[in-house]
């Protein structure tokens, strides 16, 4: 059950145990609208990160004291399967999972032109099947997918990435293990068009200076995330247009 | 004055005056409100304190028990800090669970005094993987006026330094209560700094009125060292990278200045 303990998280040559350099994220990939009933939905893969996020709405809110008259509300729900970590967890939600429901809400309610849809709600549901830290940044990107995938009018892309030290060096997307054995992670949440942080945390110990160019790192993770997020979207609705296109055509030949 | 919400005009003045480098209380825009310490307030509790800040008060208690350790550090007391936002503090604080409200306010003060490693934990073991002392911090917030993460961070702090601990001894396996007492091994002084972004501009310390009209929060806990050890973002608006890092400078100058209230080297 138990993983050994690895000595060194990263050897003399900078290499992280995957085989990464410090400042490379792990491979990610991206699909769009996977789950049949929801509005939107999007999964995503961060190394060994696999998660889902599906987004219903905007629709009527329930209980109905909720609604906001000006405003959609958005409702978010980070879970974590039972089975996505190496100790069962209780599917009940965690006190982390509340805080991450609050933290991630927070951050891409900013990304949403909740004003167009007032005395609505739009539901947003983060399902983590199996976590190897970052699944919070890993959760926001899809998320954020999974809105634009619903047809929501956003300002903008949500990018997250984390980054953080490990056995005193900078690092770029921390894998559990790094982040269990490192001095410091911090996950980012940006949002490029407005030059925003959206979301912003950090444990363990940073000086000022250090904690800057973490910031900056973070930062480069998330233009990363960004271009794989629009190739992600891309990749559905343009193939999708151009096979639409390509059949008119054809039709318009044989006539 | 019992209205939950301050009026539209007020608001207005109070994001107005802030675009000006001023505030409705007449503080510079980086000031802390008049702070009060007051340290050993219940005696049933093996630390306690309360602090005023402005009209906010928190009321911190420490209380042990003896359970089992994590598997992964089976070596090391437990920590467990939790947060109740009593009903009789705010017309807002309704009775029930833990919202999420008092869930980030109990994590973000947990993250300051773990990540900093202010308690030593170590010295909390009695038998390797079997038992160790379990420290409860419990955040007890009495009023409501804003700033709550500050002013529980520095309660915390304060009723830790104020905590004492058995004297025991381990006999066949049983752990026996000695007379007399020792202080609380601690061995960092974490001090939490919250910003409020209200018309772009950064304020320290808000106040009720100003959270309700603020854009966005951001919290930075800063260690003896001058490191930064916990950070947590907040509210729906956001921050620019530029902000952030004015952000870390000014928390770095106000927690020293923090510190020295619950601090007496």
């Amino acid at each position: 059950m138990s993983q050994k303990k690895p000595e060194k998280l990263i050897d003399e040559n900078d290499v992280r145990l995957d085989g990464r350099k410090l400042n490379e994220m792990r491979p990610i990939k991206i699909e769009v609208g996977v789950l049949g009933n929801a509005d939107g939905s999007a999964y995503i893969e961060q190394g060994k990160n696999k998660i889902l996020a599906a987004v219903y709405g905007p629709k009527e809110v329930h209980p109905k004291h909720l609604a906001l008259p000006d405003r959609a509300v958005l409702r978010c729900r980070y879970h974590m399967a039972p089975f996505s970590v190496e100790e069962r967890k209780s599917p009940a939600p965690s006190r982390r999972e509340l805080e991450l429901s609050k933290v991630i809400r927070e951050c891409l309610e900013p990304s949403i032109f909740t004003e167009y849809y007032p005395r609505t709600s739009i539901d947003l549901f983060i399902e983590v099947l199996q976590a190897d830290g970052g699944t919070r940044c890993a959760g926001i990107t899809v998320a954020s997918v999974a809105l634009a995938d619903a047809g929501i009018p956003m300002r903008d892309l949500v990018n997250a990435c984390a980054a953080g030290k490990v056995e005193g060096r900078l690092v770029l997307d921390l894998t559990d293990v790094e982040d269990k054995g490192g001095e410091a992670d911090m996950p980012l949440a940006y949002m490029p068009s407005a030059n925003a942080i959206t979301l912003l945390q950090m444990d363990g110990m940073l000086t000022g200076e250090e904690f800057e160019q973490v910031v900056n790192l973070a930062l480069d993770g998330c233009k990363q995330i960004g271009q794989i997020q629009k190739e992600a979207l891309r990749s559905k609705y343009v193939v999708a247009k151009e096979a639409e296109t390509e059949k008119e055509e054809a039709e318009a030949g044989e006539k | 004055m019992s209205s939950l919400m301050a009026s539209r005009v007020r608001q207005k003045r109070v994001a107005q005056l802030v675009s000006r480098g001023k505030r409705l209380d007449g503080r510079g825009l980086t000031d802390y409100r008049e702070v009060q310490v007051e340290a050993g307030l219940i005696e049933r509790a093996e630390g306690s304190a309360r602090v005023r800040l402005g009209k906010t008060e928190v009321l911190v208690g420490v209380k042990f028990e003896m359970g089992e350790p994590f598997p992964d550090t089976p070596n090391e007391g437990v920590l467990t800090v939790n947060a109740e936002l009593v009903p009789l503090a705010s017309p807002t604080f309704e009775p029930g669970p833990p919202d999420e409200n008092s869930i980030e306010l109990a994590r973000v003060v947990d993250r300051g005094i773990r990540e900093s490693k202010a308690i030593a934990v170590e010295e909390l073991c009695i038998e390797p993987g079997e038992k160790v002392f379990v420290v409860f911090v419990d955040v007890y917030v009495l009023n409501h006026d804003g700033n709550l993460i500050d002013a529980s961070c520095l309660a915390a702090l304060a009723a830790l330094l104020n905590t004492k601990m058995f004297n025991y001894e381990v006999k066949e396996g049983e752990v026996k209560i000695k007379p007399g007492y020792k202080p609380l091994p601690i061995r960092n002084y974490p001090v939490a700094v919250t910003f409020a972004k209200i018309n772009d501009k950064l304020v320290v310390d808000p106040w009720l009125e100003e959270e309700q009209v603020m854009d966005a929060r951001l919290t930075m806990t800063v260690e003896k060292e001058g490191k930064i050890c916990a950070i947590q973002k907040g509210g729906y608006g956001y921050f620019t990278a530029e902000q952030v890092f004015e952000a870390s400078k000014i928390a770095r100058e106000k927690a020293e200045e923090q510190r020295k209230l619950v601090v007496k080297e």
